[in-house]
């Protein structure tokens, strides 16, 4: 039985709307007793609020809501928001990544004050993420990536007496700035050739732009650049080390997976629908092959800068950004007739098992940052044998991201792979695949240092933070669990992108 | 659902183990270990396949549930044994189970996890010598990798973390030559295959539908995926030149997980190579019989000279290996029933008594810690138990009659000889059985030097006879071999029957 029969329209956005009521309650909750800190009641709501987001979002997209077998996408405000199965599965992720940041925040942030601010920011970025992937229109596109950003840049500049969490704020906040203006005049730039923000009519007439060709070509570009910011993907990535860095350890969890995945939920959907490759390409406007690029570039900066680094927290920054290539592959393959809701319903797949592996290894750093263990790769020497559970838990975290089975991470990178192959572009999967390999050096050096080399110095881990243990545990779960898990999440994934393409 | 019973009671009881306490991990996994142990044994009690799995025979035990599917290829779990599996899975039981209980005098740190890794890799083990869906089959096949990376750089001798990872990059970049030629086949094949399924594919690849792939014609990527796929599985086995990473891992390894390595880890390389290289492409293979011949010709006697020259009693047991498994892939290129079904029960036996002399070196290690041939002599009067399996153990690998290693090695030679694949088989096979004397001589060597003669060891602590839990495990082996070597056909008769089927092909090999 569809679900919009027996609903009314609006309640398809139900997932982004409990998210924003979530941010609110939790508002209202430290406004009524505002000197108090009550980490339990706030991260539990947060938590709560994330699951019942995810639950719905989980129901509706079993239940068609939105998607193709029942009726197709629902719109919105006269198609400025699109609830489909694309944007339910990447409410999906937010939710799901949204929920493991705020359990584990509940430790990290015992004894600090602005608790509730914090648990709001959180869930305010995710309703802004969560709205991205509903985007319908330029317009929404752009207030959604804003609502999104700026509680972000607070989010990690939140310590705010650590410098380094302040700086990486500031760069955060002004590369983002700067890409958020490159992306309104790129919007601008559409507008002036097509005469309408909403992607579908964008679509119908931006084939027939004429002499302004050049004027649409530069903003797409320049759009282009807009999500290259967001997904922390090269030219515009170099924000990202800093800030994932400098951030509470739970933020840079929260910006290198959900933050991410909404880049691509927006930017699968913009250039997907309102740049269809059968107009534009003949044209001269070869989006995919500049994607093709980026992901290229991208896959290979990322990761050699990753492996020459000394701290894990910033070789995963580094790494998370060698990840986005990855996922880049989801547009750069794409092309006229080929099997592109295959290639980029398999790039989603990646993103969601990316979410619960990036999101636990992040998480891992948050509980290490509580112990006050130390950053580097030495200083993580035979954690171990003091932690052995949760060690086994970032061996998985470690193993899968690279690509080992069986984990997650193996089938994800298959899919994306092979779906590159599939599409003619073996080339991309063939340097993918080299990436991937060479990712495995940087990744078991730190399964190396934790089981297999000596503790450089003595060990005093004090009680294990509860919040952030459960939290890297079901991250680990979720990891093993998508590998034989993982045929019904392709397929989602694939009929939801297949639907973009229709 | 046997063998998903099978799987999943050892991956759960690795769990356990790993959550039990430092102080019982030990008893606690031999006592889970032995469930496996009943299942296979019960699996071999009612088994009742016929033919080759790969070959349209009738399968044991078999399940085939859809997974998932990717761009128009079906991935199915499906598992089944036929008469090469079913020994293979009896041998892993067995011999972690043996492997598990020598390690309780060894392993003095970290039990639990060390006992969880053993198990856990018993499960992969379980699921390589069961899956016939290969992406199923390959993501087992990388999880045994894994446990065994940290067997061997936590619990390992002195350079540990240099020989765990050599192991790891060795294996892991040979795998991935092996998945993609595998890969390239499978595109090669277009629309005749609809799945990963190893049966379908084998079945295809024989049935010669193989097609061009991005301009390099059918014949072409057919070698090519041949010798990636063979190169792949070379390095697993190991074959010389590929061989390089075995000494490192097994001198530092701890001697159980030396057992485990030897008598089951190397067996995934040739069981791999009978399974992908030899079932699916016979004519490719007998084509490039006279290079195969001699990698293993040379495998033969090149380890068996390297064992020769060994100071250390690890590293003469560990080349050794190297020169039993080029009798192995002798065997296989031998395209005759005893030539390919005495390989296999070769693997089963060399499991068994490799298995045998890596834990006797290590109950001697236990007791002396040393292991130099130099150090030590005399051990017969102060473990005079332990020396009489050591040498029984030695006398099997030597191919003495009523031990399994003399019915595999014997089987080997009458099927090589047989052989028509090349006119020079013969000779080969002739080559080859002049490895069994240096096998002698070096066993006999290092045996009179260490076992015999006057006591000899300079320690300050007392050295005495081993453990009854040291002993028991070895006197099964020994049991188990004596038992094969009397009566192969225990085994012998299904794999003939599950072998058979490959020997067909092209009308000329029949």
């Amino acid at each position: 039985m569809p679900l919009q029969s027996q609903l009314p329209a609006w309640a398809a956005v139900a997932p982004t709307l409990l998210l924003g009521l979530t941010a609110l309650v939790l508002l209202i909750v430290d406004s009524i007793d505002p000197d108090s800190t009550r980490p339990t009641a706030l991260a539990g709501i947060s938590a709560l609020g994330s699951v019942a987001a995810l639950a719905v979002a989980g129901w509706f997209l079993l239940a068609g809501t939105g998607q193709t077998g029942t009726g197709g996408a629902i719109e919105l405000y006269g198609g400025s928001i699109i609830v489909d199965g694309l944007s339910l599965f990447f409410t999906v992720i937010f939710a799901s990544v949204a929920a493991m940041v705020s359990l584990a925040s509940y430790d990290y942030l015992r004894d600090r004050t602005y608790q509730a601010e914090f648990y709001a920011l959180v869930m305010l970025a995710a309703t802004g993420m969560s709205l991205m992937g509903s985007s319908g229109s330029l317009a929404t596109v752009f207030v959604s990536l804003e609502l999104a950003s700026l509680p972000s840049y607070a989010l990690v500049a939140f310590l705010k007496n650590n410098r380094g969490s302040v700086e990486a704020g500031l760069k955060y906040f002004l590369v983002g700035a700067v890409s958020s203006a490159v992306f309104a005049f790129g919007i601008s730039l559409v507008y002036a050739v097509t005469g309408s923000l909403l992607l579908s009519e964008v679509a119908s007439t931006i084939g027939s732009a004429g002499d302004f060709v050049g004027i649409a070509g530069v903003g797409i570009v320049m759009i282009a650049g807009g999500f290259a910011f967001k997904t922390a993907s090269v030219p515009f990535h170099f924000w990202a080390p800093e800030a994932y860095e400098g951030a509470p350890a739970p933020i840079s969890a929260f910006l290198s997976s959900a933050s991410k995945a909404a880049g691509f939920a927006v930017a699968f959907r913009v250039f997907a629908v309102a740049f269809p490759i059968d107009a534009v390409v003949p044209m001269g406007i070869d989006w995919p092959l500049l994607f093709a690029v980026l992901a290229v570039v991208t896959m290979t900066l990322g990761n050699f800068a990753a492996a020459t680094q000394e701290n894990v927290k910033r070789m995963l920054a580094y790494s998370s950004v060698g990840h986005a290539g990855y996922a880049l592959i989801g547009l750069a393959a794409l092309s006229g007739g080929g099997p592109n809701g295959a290639i980029m319903g398999a790039s989603m797949a990646h993103l969601l098992v990316y979410g619960f592996m990036n999101t636990g290894a992040f998480l891992f750093i948050a509980m290490v940052e509580h112990w006050e263990v130390g950053r580097t790769f030495e200083d993580y020497n035979g954690l171990a044998t003091q932690a052995p559970v949760a060690c086994l838990a970032m061996t998985v975290f470690m193993f899968s991201l690279a690509g080992l089975p069986p984990f997650g991470g193996f089938l994800s990178k298959y899919a994306l792979f092979y779906g590159a192959i599939q599409g003619g572009f073996w080339w991309l999967a063939a340097v993918g695949a080299i990436n991937s390999a060479l990712s495995l050096f940087y990744y078991s050096r730190v399964v190396k240092a934790m089981w297999i080399e000596d503790p450089s110095g003595s060990f005093d881990l004090g009680a294990t933070p509860l919040g952030i243990y459960v939290a890297v545990l079901v991250a680990a779960v979720g990891t093993l669990v998508l590998l034989p898990a993982f045929g019904p999440v392709v397929e989602t994934a694939q009929s939801a992108a297949t639907a973009l393409f229709a | 659902m046997i063998i998903e019973a099978l799987i999943a009671v050892t991956f759960a009881a690795s769990i356990a183990v790993l959550l039990a306490p430092d102080r019982v991990a030990g008893r606690l996994a031999a006592a889970l270990s032995l469930l496996p142990v009943i299942g296979s044994l019960y699996m071999w009690s009612r088994f009742d396949a016929t033919g080759n799995a790969l070959m349209g025979g009738d399968i044991a035990f078999e399940t085939m549930v859809p997974w998932l599917e990717l761009g128009g290829y079906t991935l199915n779990w499906h598992v089944g044994v036929d008469g090469i599996g079913l020994p293979l899975v009896v041998l892993t039981t067995l011999l972690s189970t043996l492997a598990i209980v020598s390690a309780w005098t060894p392993i003095d740190d970290r039990q639990s996890q060390f006992y969880g890794l053993m198990l856990f890799m018993e499960a992969n083990l379980l699921g390589v010598f069961t899956a016939l869906d290969f992406f199923v089959w390959f993501v087992f096949w990388e999880a045994v990798l894994l446990p065994m990376y940290f067997l061997i750089g936590v619990w390992g001798g002195p350079r540990r973390k240099y020989a765990a990872i050599k192991f790891f990059v060795y294996t892991n970049i040979a795998s991935l030559a092996m998945f993609i030629g595998f890969i390239a086949l499978v595109f090669g094949l277009g629309d005749s295959v609809s799945s990963l399924d190893m049966p379908a594919i084998a079945q295809a690849l024989r049935a010669g539908e193989l097609g061009s792939l991005y301009g390099i014609p059918a014949a072409t990527l057919q070698s090519v995926a041949f010798v990636a796929m063979f190169l792949g599985f070379a390095v697993k086995v190991p074959i010389v030149p590929f061989h390089t990473w075995l000494p490192d891992a097994h001198v530092e390894a701890p001697s159980p997980v030396s057992v485990m390595l030897a008598g089951v880890l190397l067996k995934m390389g040739t069981y791999a190579l009978l399974r992908f290289n030899f079932t699916m492409m016979p004519e490719t293979a007998t084509a490039f019989a006279v290079p195969i011949a001699l990698i293993a010709v040379i495998s033969v006697i090149y380890g068996a000279m390297l064992a020769l020259a060994q100071q250390d009693l690890k590293r003469i047991v560990a080349y050794s290996s190297v020169s039993s498994m080029g009798y192995v892939i002798l065997g296989l290129i031998a395209y005759t029933t005893y030539g390919v079904g005495g390989a296999t029960f070769q693997m089963i036996a060399h499991g068994l008594i490799s298995g045998l002399m890596f834990m006797s070196v290590g109950v001697i290690y236990n007791a002396t810690h040393t292991r130099m041939v130099g150090d030590m002599s005399g051990m017969a009067d102060r473990m005079p138990v332990t020396t009489g399996i050591l040498v029984a153990g030695a006398f099997g690998y030597m191919g003495l009659p009523l031990m399994a290693g003399f019915a595999g090695e014997f089987f080997i030679f009458k099927g090589a000889f047989e052989s028509t694949v090349t006119g020079a088989m013969p000779l080969f096979t002739a080559a080859a059985m002049f490895g069994i004397v240096i096998v002698a001589g070096y066993l006999l060597f290092a045996m009179q030097r260490t076992l015999f003669g006057a006591f000899r060891l300079e320690t300050d602590y007392e050295v005495g006879p081993a453990a009854l839990h040291e002993t028991v495990p070895l006197a099964i082996l020994l049991v188990t071999i004596i038992v094969l070597g009397v009566a192969p056909d225990l085994f012998f008769g299904m794999i003939q029957d599950a072998v058979n089927p490959l020997l067909e092909f092209g009308g000329e090999l029949a």
